[in-house]
């Protein structure tokens, strides 16, 4: 009898101690599965949105403010040429699998991407390199042959993740990297489960004992999902609309951030009429940013006038710089040979800001006389190729979301066929300029010529529209790198 | 039997073969770059290249389809571009989830359907009838992702009876599990029993009027007995060609249903495969589900023989 007591008090002790301890478990919704798990060898943002920071981990850190900050690298010293980097790797660092990181590890990763058969998606972050030396290892010497300004921030970004050698080829089915949590399962189609990792080289980094990540493409199930609790947190809802509701709810925290997408309409810089400054410059005019995000993303987003994320510490406001004026718009066609009106078509892949947009833009320029048709065009199979490969448009819509992407208005044959000798000089200047001051000078500039000249109209960067549990503390609110870092998550009760 | 059975796996063979051709070609000239999409906006045109000759993309037309359809004489389906996994791999996991759903919703749909439409056709124009008949002009009338949405909203959202969607997998019991698929299989099951109801009234009211159902009557059969050994037997073939037919609606179906309710089943594999132009998971699932339509109306084939002794004694 006795022993049965026992054993229900036991039994009792068990099942109830638990519910005063905090929580430890996280589930985090998201839009879109990723398609394997190695952020080295596709682009997917989804992607890094599971793996960056809780299971791979880089020399450097992006912080959630967007500064870089030592990882699997403690130190580093630059060589006052600006060509020789020297890392100081931390020690008794291990993979998930059990074996070392050391110097050596750096170099196989860093060479398995710049090889000639690398599909890392950002493979141009790693040509400027020359050699990669491990003279011990806890220290990597990277030698450039022309400076690199913003190589730290690069070997933040999921495409420069350290991985081992031994483990490399399986990385998209079975992730094996150095963060605070290791892959326990994927059940594809609907989740991915991560636990904490036990050998972690910084103890008591997270709290938190498991992370799931759960994919719902849906945005009413997203929210439905969130409401009904089966998601902790939802760090990038799909539903601007019903996103307010939210911000009203104590129960949850509603934060509208911003991402790195500036959303844009591309035109074709080398077709009739767009080849004229003075179209495109109309057509900007005729363009009511803060309406249209009103009414494509319910508010939420903020206005861009140039291709730049105001989350940069870079960035210069200039969404003045060709206003909101549809006078200035209709004198502008008609200089240019269009007072009688002009017809267009635009692109418009079905993502639900790009057709809003795309509806709400065609009924902004029918205003100046231009009148804009809307073609729906899958997006990414069809729009790739027809607009991104073929550059068989007019104008077109979609946003932008790697970081630090203005270089892509210095590419020859990128879709925009935009072509400015003095623009590409500045931002290949920039990108060898190694002083932050001067550099922030020389993106400011090329910011403002883009603005005067607009290669694409300029209309909002995406905001991230977070939207998790109110006892849920440390997560991001903005993202300056497609990321979901969630090691400094945790329950307050 | 047996000549009728070969005869069939013969001209079942020749079809999947058609097939086959059709979908490589149809994704032939479908646009879209699988390398392009998995390396996006960004990646530069070496890259691109690494990754389709990584692909097997610089291959000659001929060569791919051969190697495929040969790949898949020797049981292998080949790998996934996205998820770099032996689709045989992802299409078992996926079946965990579609085969069952898909069951349970013919389950529900035939409980439904039949008693439904027998009751209908028993007391014409009363009120069970009139009932049956708003139940299936609704049914027919409303597509199966839309009621989906409204479970969600009602059963989920509202009442918090049931998850929003999702899949907690086999391994966590049989209960949550079921409790995943019963709203699916419900919006799967009701625009199909809904249809079924009206074959199956109608059918049954057709035998009613029969002369041999007269007769037996007339013999003194009680009217219960007559609807349960005349009427039923007669009525259940008509209702078993439409269930045959359905049986691929409910596969087409699962691919909505499976969206609206987030279930990792085959048809989110296909959609998902389809805007990630996962060219060799595409074919593979096409192909499956055009197997399953074709053996399930070979099943049905078979299954005239059972119900009608008259099929039987010609072959």
């Amino acid at each position: 009898m006795s022993k049965r007591i026992l054993a229900a008090a036991l039994l009792l002790s068990v099942s109830v101690l638990p519910a005063y301890a905090a929580k430890t478990s996280l589930v985090v919704g998201m839009p879109i599965e990723p398609p394997g798990l190695d952020p080295t060898i596709a682009a997917p943002v989804a992607i890094r949105e599971v793996t960056l920071a809780n299971l791979y981990e880089g020399l450097v850190r992006i912080d959630r403010n967007g500064k870089v900050q030592p990882l699997l690298a403690k130190s580093w010293e630059i060589s006052p040429d600006g060509l020789t980097y020297t890392f100081r790797l931390q020690e008794g660092v291990k993979f998930h699998d059990g074996t070392t990181f050391d110097s050596a590890d750096v170099k196989f990763a860093f060479d398995r991407a710049r090889d000639p058969k690398s599909t890392n998606a950002q493979k141009q972050i790693f040509a400027p390199i020359v050699s990669i030396e491990t003279p011990d290892p806890a220290t990597v010497v990277i030698k450039l042959k022309e400076t690199s300004g913003n190589f730290l921030t690069y070997l933040g970004w999921g495409d420069a993740v350290i991985v081992a050698s031994e483990t490399a080829a399986g990385n998209a089915a079975n992730p094996v990297g150095t963060g605070p949590f290791k892959f326990k399962s994927w059940t594809r189609g609907d989740r991915v489960e991560l636990v904490k990792n036990p050998d972690y080289w910084q103890k008591d980094k997270t709290k938190l004992e498991s992370v799931t990540f759960r994919f719902i493409s849906d945005s009413q199930a997203q929210v439905a999902a969130v409401r009904a609790g089966d998601v902790d947190a939802f760090p990038n809802l799909a539903a601007p609309e019903l996103f307010a509701e939210f911000q009203k709810d104590s129960r949850f925290k509603a934060v509208a951030g911003n991402t790195e997408g500036e959303t844009v309409a591309g035109m074709n810089n080398a077709k009739k009429p767009f080849d004229d400054v003075r179209v495109r410059r109309a057509l900007m005019h005729a363009i009511d940013r803060k309406a249209l995000i009103e009414g494509a993303y319910s508010g939420f987003g903020t206005p861009i006038g140039s291709f730049f994320s105001p989350n940069n510490p870079a960035y210069v406001d200039t969404t003045n710089v060709i206003p909101y004026d549809p006078a200035k718009a209709k004198a502008l066609l008609a200089e240019a040979g269009y007072g009688n009106g002009l017809s267009i078509t635009i692109k418009s892949p079905q993502m639900a800001y790009a057709s809003r947009s795309a509806e709400l833009m065609a009924a902004m320029l029918s205003e100046v006389g231009v009148e804009m048709k809307i073609i729906p065009t899958e997006f990414p199979a069809k729009w790739i190729e027809e607009v991104f490969k073929n550059k068989d448009y007019d104008v077109t819509i979609v946003s932008h979301t790697e970081p630090l992407d203005i270089d892509i208005f210095a590419r020859d044959s990128y879709y925009f066929n935009y072509k400015n000798d003095k623009f590409k000089a500045l931002i290949a200047d920039a990108a060898k300029t190694t002083d932050e001051k001067a550099r922030f000078a020389k993106y400011a500039e090329a910011q403002k010529i883009l603005a005067e000249d607009v290669p694409a109209l300029f209309l909002f960067q995406l905001p991230k529209l977070g939207v998790w549990n109110a006892k849920l503390q440390g997560m991001w609110e903005n993202s300056p790198i497609p990321i979901n870092d969630v090691t400094e998550v945790s329950w307050t009760e | 039997m047996l000549r009728l059975i070969i005869s069939r796996l013969v001209s079942l063979a020749i079809t999947l073969l058609f097939v086959s051709l059709a979908i490589f070609l149809i994704l032939e000239v479908l646009p879209g770059d699988p390398a392009a999409i998995m390396l996006g906006t960004a990646a530069r045109e070496d890259t691109l290249a690494a990754l389709r000759q990584e692909m097997g993309l610089d291959q000659p037309a001929l060569i791919r389809y051969l190697e495929w359809v040969g790949g898949i004489l020797y049981g292998d389906l080949g790998t996934s571009i996205t998820y770099k996994m032996p689709v045989s791999t992802l299409v078992a996991e996926r079946m965990n989830v579609t085969l069952p759903l898909s069951l349970l919703a013919i389950l529900i749909s035939t409980v439904l359907a039949l008693p439904l439409g027998v009751a209908a056709a028993a007391r014409r124009d009363g009120p069970v009838d009139r009932a049956v008949l708003v139940f299936s002009q609704l049914g027919v009338a409303v597509p199966n992702f839309w009621i989906g949405l409204l479970f969600i909203l009602f059963f989920s959202t509202w009442l918090g009876w049931f998850p929003a969607g999702g899949f907690p997998g086999w391994g966590n019991g049989i209960g949550p599990a079921l409790q995943a698929l019963l709203l699916p299989a419900l919006a799967l099951a009701l625009p199909q029993a809904a249809v079924l109801t009206r074959v199956t009234r109608s059918a049954t009211l057709e035998v009613i009027g029969a002369d041999f159902v007269r007769t037996a009557r007339a013999k003194g059969v009680d009217r219960r007995s007559t609807l349960r050994r005349h009427v039923v037997p007669n009525a259940l073939i008509p209702v078993t060609t439409i269930l045959g037919l359905q049986l691929s609606f409910f596969f087409g179906g699962a691919i909505l249903v499976e969206n609206v309710f987030n279930l990792p089943g085959l048809g989110r594999l296909a959609y998902q495969a389809l805007s990630q132009r996962d060219l060799v998971v595409i074919k593979d699932i096409v192909l499956i589900f055009s197997g399953l339509v074709i053996v399930v109306n070979f099943l049905v084939d078979i299954g005239y023989t059972i119900l009608d002794p008259r099929l039987r004694s010609r072959t």
